[in-house]
Parts: structure tokens; C-alpha cells; sequence
């Protein structure tokens, strides 16, 4: 038996992530994730901030989609608060959320091939439209990454009719990507032997887990928080949940690639509906002026949205002073972990990294 | 959808007469972390609840005690959250050495056991329930120093095994990383690393006033 | 059943379509969809944000600052450091003596524009800052930070005439308020 340290610094582990994995010959017969080489201490930092500084920081969590985490902040802290949203921000909240995910996905499905050996490729295509996508970002928050765009009760600033167009056009344009990708990808043979029966997860123990998002969805359980809890106005859309049925990598990576369709189908559908109005409550414009005279009345409150990679949540406990007394992420890129030698066992060295890339972590969230 | 905590605990009365709880903040306080497993399997199996699915596990600090909060929801019935609590004392937590193995026996509880006091030191794992709360109650013992009795693989989580102290605690006092102390010394002279003279006396006079060497707090602006 | 294979072959077939578009087409329609950064630049988006900088009008000297200190506080990295500067009887002019911005500390995140009530902080455009040294290149003074309201006009247009016209009403309001006043004073100096 060989013991071997994968990573912290390995390209395929998508980021600072170490697995000590046990081999024999090349099937894996034990492996144990070791986190905490990307930790910062995201919670004690925050706890010592005023509320609307956090939002600066949960951009930091998970990187590739800034906008998620943005929204399970603002929903928490709005939740504690009391706070209402205007019509025209919940839509515009949606959009950029919707945005995120497709985002997020396209670059999951990159790597995630990457890792496969389907060389950079299929990566580029995808970060093609992510560009696009990102453009739009820069023009309406500030950012292409870290975007601080949303705040308590709205959002930062509003999408213009140009902004409108342009992602009205991208959504034209989007299904040919797609077409074009699922050409190159989903029946090819040389994908679907490296994917199919690989890693499997079964739905009861992804329960049991705790794994959420399209890792939980490619195993067949349906659970979207979209449709559970229907934060937001995500009632107000008609659109599917995607699901697998055998929870192998192959799942995983169709589920996502099936999920952008839907997010296209909110997206469109929110672009007919957007009303006309305020993008932020008047009645929090202070908070943003002054953030540290911003006390929420003393409580609690745990808000969860499911971001592209799972349920992220919130959990903020105010004592009514400016800083909340604890500040707790329950991040979706960890939990999903706690399975990882389950789906590992048995398995060759390469299918590993494979897995673990259609698992989706981003080490920003999982040490935080 | 929310389940009303009243029809929690009116369903727990019945059920389990045993355990003592009352209502915090739109949540169940658990009196007698002991029986956290026996609820949780309860509200886990029962038809009516079916609360498959931990969500998150947490600690928090309240300066006198500590707390280890669970959200549970349930992915069959598509509702919660129903919230946990139990609490916990502070200073029967001791740091379980992960080298060897061995932990270090937390103090035992005292005196007949009242329940309106917290005398408890340590916390059920839920593991063998919710295999979700494995990495979790990890996190929770790493930063808070809750001790989960049961658990697997009781290890830190995000800091690495030497480390001392919990660090989301509001008492933990960070380390000034820019002063040496007499251990960090002799580690650096034994791999051959020369330390000036005058970081050794300061070491030197740390170790003769029995402190160490703690980071000045940050200005808190509390205050607002 | 298809063809073992026939998959393989599609992918190669989009990857062929895209070498063969890249030459014809328009980068949006498929063609070469990169820039060659240093000769070729696309222009940034007018409200992207990078390092904060100071607006003053006209002159160097007529700093829209006042040092209230408001950025200093409400920085989440506490990157900015600002010294009063003192008149000579030794009270505050409302000005500062002393504003430095560390660079290699700030994180963009546009909170000091957010909370300046004198509309003197703002996020600038020029994003390719380096220093050989963190100390040295990356700590910004207050005469490198200072850029002129034609700038900002530059660079973001709508938020600068936006701010300007809000300026210039405020400023109308306080001489319509100044004249009355100060008549009235007069008139009742004349009275006596």
C-alpha cells in the first residue's frame, strides 16, 4: 500500500485542497480531505465588522460567483431586520443571481473536463461566454469578480435599458453555445466512459450527507431551494429541476449543463417582467451611508439560498449593536466533502480528480 | 414552509416525556444535551416531521456558556427549519491531543445533576444520525472548543493539530506573531537559524514574567 | 445505436467549425475572441471600480477633503490613514495634512465612495498599478492620490455631471441663504 499527498499544491484540486489518499497499485483504498490551508478566519473578521462591510468580504467566499453569496447575505440580514425589498430590485436580484449560476456552471464544466484531460478546449469555449457575461457584470457592479453589488433592502445600482439588451441578446445567443457544447461533449465516447458509473452517490446517503445543489439533484433527489423555500420571487417562475438517475460524474455534469437551460428560461422570463421603480428601500439608503449606525434588533436568523453549488447559508446572530455577535457560513463547497471517500473508494487514482472536480469546491468557501 | 414550533414541542411532550426543553428565540433548547440524539432521531424517523436533513451545525459564544446550534429541514416533506440548541459550559472544554490519540478527560460533571444550570461539558455527536454534521462538528470544536463526544474523527478542522486555543471564542487572545518566544527560539537554533540577541533577552523576559506573547486586541469599535 | 466513435468525430468537427470561423468571422459571431493586451486594449466599463482617489477642483489646493475621516472609519481593511492638518492657531482647517491610501491593502470594494458625504473619495479606472516595493510603491500619498474634477469627468461622465450639478445647487442655496442673511444684518446694524 502507497500513501500519497495530493496537493495542497496540485492543479487538479482547485485551489489549496490536500488529500492524503491511500493506493493499491492504482485503485484508492482510503482518502482523507485536509482542509484549512486557504483559512482566514472569515467569521471572526466579520464579527468584528458593521453588517453592510460583511457584504465586501462574502464576495471572497466562493470567488467564481460573488453574486450568490451576495444574495444569502442580504436575504439573512434582511430576514433579521425586517427589511423589504422593492419589486424592480427582487428582479434585477434574480437576474444577476441567474447570471452567476450560468457562470459558475460553464466554468465547473471547463475545469471539471480540464481535469479530465479534455485539454483546455472545452475550458475556452466555456470561458468564452463567461467573458461575456462577466463584461456585464463590469458595467452594471464595478466588477468583474467581486462585485459588492448587492445591499440591505436593493441593490447597488441599476441595470440600465442598455444593460437589458445586452443580456437579452446574450440569452438569444446562448442556446448555440449550448448546442455547440452538448456537440462536442455529451455523447462522446471518450467522456462518457471516463464519466458514466463513476462515483457514484446514492440518494440516500447524499441526504444523509447533507450534499446539496446538483451534486444532491444528479442523484435523484429533488431539492431545489429555489422551489423550497421560494425566497425571493422565484415563485413567480415557471422552470424545472433537473435530475439524475444514477448520481455517477456523468449525471453530475448533465445536470449542470441541463440547469443552464433553466436558468435561461428565469432569466428570460424575468426580462418580460421587470417593472419600472426603485432599485433600493429608501428607507435603507442610510445604511449604506452609514453602515455603523445599523443595528438590527437583537435576535437571530439563518437564510439559505442555493447557490450554484449548493445550499449556502447564513447564520447571524445580532446582540443590537453594529457587529453581529456570531457570524456562521454554512458552506456548501465543505458539506458536499464529507462523502468524498465514499465516491473515491475502489476507484483509480485518475477518477479521483475527476470527482472531485464534478463535486465543485471552491477553496475561498470550503476553509474560508 | 415552516413547521410551528409549537407543534414540536406538543408532539415531543407526548412522545418524550423524558426530555426537558423549552423555547428560545423560535427554537428548542434542549436542557440536557444527553438527550439531543434521542430527539434528533425522534424528529429524523417520526411520519409527521420527517426531518431528514441537517443543514447546519454551529457553535456560538455567550461569554458564560456555550452553545451548539443545529438547523434541521426536511428533503422528503420539503419544510423546516426546525431549530436545536443545547449548551454547554466553557470550562470543562479541554483541547484533546490528536497526536497519540488520547483525549484529555474533560472534567466530569459534579453534584447531582440541575437541570436549570448548564453543567454539561460535552455534547452527543450526531454523526451517527446526520453524517452532515461530521465536517461541521469539526468546525465547531476547532473554533469554540465544544467537545462532541462520539465522534469519529475528532480532529481540528481548519487549524492545524499543534495549535492552541479556539479562536472564534471571545476570550481567545491571538498570538503576536512578530515576537518570539523561548520555545520558538530553541526550535529555530536547533535547524541552525541564528535569532538576534535581542529578541532572545525579550524571550528571556517573557518567560521569567510567565506570559506570553499575545497580539495587542484591535480597537474594537464596539461602541458604534 | 450509433456508430462507436461518431461522437469523438462530432467534437472534432465543432472544434474545426471554430478554427475555420476564427478567421472569417467577427469576434462576437465566432471569430478570435481574444485582445493582445498591451497593444490592443479594451476600455473599461464606466462603473468599474479599482483604487480609490481624491477629486479636488480646479487647483491642487481646493481639495474637496475635509478629513472628516468617515473613508478611515467605514474601510473594512483599514487601508486609509488621513492626519488633520492644523491652521496656525493650532485648530483644524478641514483639510488634510496627511491622506494615504495602502494599495497593497485595499480590496476595491468601493465602501469609502459609498460613505463620503463631500464627494471627494472615488474608485479610479487605472488598474495597472505595480511597485517594486510594498512599502516604498504601494502606500499612496496624498499628492499621487489628487486628481483634478476634469478627470473624473473623464473617466466616469455620468456620476461626475451628476455630482457636479448637485454641487453647484447646493452652493446656489447656500448664497441664497448667504444674502438675505447677511442684508438683513446689515439692515439691522442700519436700524440701530
Amino acid at each position: 500500500m502507497l500513501e500519497i499527498n495530493f496537493g495542497p499544491q496540485h492543479p487538479s484540486t482547485h485551489g489549496v485542497f490536500r488529500m492524503t489518499v491511500q493506493l493499491e497499485g492504482e485503485k484508492i483504498c482510503g482518502l482523507k480531505p485536509v482542509f484549512g490551508y486557504l483559512h482566514r478566519n472569515h467569521e471572526q473578521i466579520a464579527e468584528n465588522l458593521p453588517y453592510a462591510a460583511i457584504m465586501t468580504y462574502t464576495d471572497r467566499l466562493d470567488y467564481v460567483n460573488a453574486l450568490s453569496n451576495n444574495f444569502g447575505y442580504a436575504l439573512t440580514v434582511e430576514k433579521l431586520a425586517g427589511l423589504e425589498v422593492p419589486e424592480r430590485a427582487q428582479y434585477i436580484r434574480i437576474i444577476m443571481a441567474e447570471l452567476a449560476r450560468i457562470v459558475n456552471h460553464i466554468a465547473v464544466i471547463g475545469f471539471m473536463l480540464n481535469d479530465l484531460g479534455a485539454f483546455f478546449t472545452p475550458l475556452l469555449y466555456a470561458f468564452r461566454e463567461r467573458e461575456r457575461i462577466l463584461d456585464l457584470f463590469e458595467a452594471v457592479t464595478g466588477s468583474r469578480l467581486m462585485n459588492n453589488y448587492f445591499c440591505f433592502s436593493g441593490v447597488k445600482r441599476d441595470l440600465t435599458d442598455a444593460n437589458l439588451a445586452v443580456i437579452k441578446k446574450m440569452i438569444l445567443k446562448f442556446p448555440a453555445f449550448l448546442e455547440e457544447f452538448e456537440a462536442l461533449l455529451t455523447k462522446n465516447e471518450i467522456l462518457c466512459m471516463r464519466c458514466q458509473n463513476i462515483g457514484i452517490l446514492s440518494g440516500e446517503t447524499a441526504t444523509n450527507a447533507g450534499i446539496t445543489g446538483p451534486v444532491l439533484r444528479a442523484s435523484g433527489v429533488n431539492y431545489d431551494i429555489r422551489k423550497v423555500d421560494r425566497y425571493g420571487i422565484y415563485d413567480r417562475f415557471d422552470f424545472k429541476i433537473p435530475l439524475g438517475q444514477k448520481g455517477d460524474v456523468y449525471d453530475r455534469f448533465y445536470v449542470r449543463v441541463l440547469e443552464i437551460r433553466e436558468s435561461l428560461k428565469i432569466l428570460d422570463q424575468a426580462l418580460t417582467q421587470i417593472p419600472q421603480g426603485e432599485i433600493i428601500n429608501k428607507k435603507s439608503l442610510s445604511i449604506l451611508k452609514m453602515p455603523r449606525n445599523f443595528k438590527p434588533p437583537v435576535g437571530e436568523a439563518y437564510g439559505r439560498v442555493e447557490s450554484p453549488k449548493g445550499e449556502l447559508g447564513f447564520y447571524v446572530v445580532s446582540d443590537g449593536t453594529p457587529q453581529p455577535w456570531r457570524y456562521h457560513v454554512r458552506a456548501p463547497s465543505l458539506i458536499n466533502l464529507t462523502v468524498l471517500e465514499e465516491m473515491c473508494l475502489g476507484q483509480k487514482i485518475a477518477d479521483a480528480i475527476i470527482i472531485l472536480g464534478s463535486i465543485d469546491i471552491v477553496l475561498g468557501e470550503t476553509d474560508r | 414552509m415552516n413547521i410551528p414550533i409549537e407543534e414540536i414541542k406538543k408532539e415531543l411532550e407526548a412522545r418524550l416525556p423524558d426530555v426537558k426543553f423549552r423555547p428560545v428565540r423560535d427554537s428548542l433548547l434542549i436542557e440536557d444535551p444527553e438527550d439531543l440524539p434521542q430527539v434528533a432521531l425522534f424528529l429524523k424517523e417520526s411520519p409527521k416531521f420527517l426531518l431528514d436533513y441537517l443543514s447546519s451545525v454551529t457553535g456560538a459564544d455567550y461569554l458564560d456558556y456555550l452553545e451548539s446550534v443545529y438547523h434541521l429541514y426536511s428533503m422528503a416533506k420539503k419544510q423546516g427549519p426546525v431549530v436545536l440548541r443545547v449548551r454547554v459550559t466553557k470550562s470543562h472544554t479541554a483541547v484533546p491531543s490528536p497526536i497519540n490519540g488520547s483525549k484529555t478527560e474533560a472534567g466530569a460533571v459534579q453534584g447531582p445533576r440541575d437541570i436549570k444550570k448548564i453543567k454539561a461539558g460535552k455534547v452527543p455527536s450526531l454523526v451517527s444520525i446526520y453524517r452532515s454534521a461530521e465536517l461541521q462538528e469539526r468546525e465547531a470544536f476547532d473554533t469554540f472548543g465544544i467537545i462532541y463526544e462520539g465522534h469519529p474523527d475528532p480532529r481540528r478542522l481548519f487549524m492545524w493539530e499543534e495549535f492552541q486555543g479556539h479562536p472564534l471564542r471571545k476570550d481567545y487572545q491571538q498570538e503576536d506573531t512578530e515576537v518570539l518566544e523561548t520555545t520558538d527560539i530553541a526550535w529555530l537554533e536547533a535547524r541552525g537559524i541564528k535569532v538576534p540577541d535581542e529578541m532572545k533577552e525579550k524571550a528571556k523576559a517573557l518567560h521569567a514574567a510567565g506570559l506570553r506573547a499575545l497580539a495587542q486586541k484591535p480597537e474594537k469599535p464596539r461602541a458604534g | 445505436m450509433t456508430l462507436f466513435g461518431w461522437g469523438v468525430l462530432k467534437g472534432m468537427g465543432v472544434t474545426f467549425k471554430n478554427f475555420l470561423t476564427s478567421y472569417f468571422r467577427k469576434p462576437d459571431e465566432g471569430g478570435i475572441f481574444t485582445v493582445q493586451y498591451p497593444e490592443e486594449r479594451e476600455g473599461t466599463a464606466e462603473n468599474y471600480r479599482n483604487f480609490p482617489f481624491l477629486v479636488y477642483d480646479g487647483a491642487p489646493e481646493k481639495i474637496r477633503c475635509v478629513a472628516c475621516g468617515i473613508c478611515e472609519r467605514e474601510c473594512p481593511p483599514k487601508c486609509i490613514h488621513i492626519e488633520m492638518e492644523l491652521d496656525a492657531a493650532g485648530k483644524p482647517a478641514r483639510k488634510p495634512a496627511v491622506f494615504d491610501i495602502d494599495y497593497g491593502l485595499c480590496m476595491n470594494c468601493g465602501m469609502c465612495e459609498e460613505v463620503c458625504p463631500f464627494d471627494s473619495i472615488f474608485m479610479d479606472h487605472a488598474f495597472e498599478v505595480a511597485a517594486p516595493e510594498r512599502q516604498i510603491g504601494l502606500v499612496r500619498h496624498k499628492k499621487e492620490l489628487l486628481k483634478s474634477n476634469e478627470y473624473f469627468r473623464e473617466i466616469r461622465p455620468a456620476l461626475a455631471s451628476a455630482i457636479d450639478q448637485k454641487r453647484k445647487a447646493v452652493e446656489e442655496k447656500k448664497k441664497a441663504a448667504a444674502q438675505p442673511a447677511s442684508s438683513q444684518s446689515s439692515g439691522g446694524t442700519g436700524s440701530l
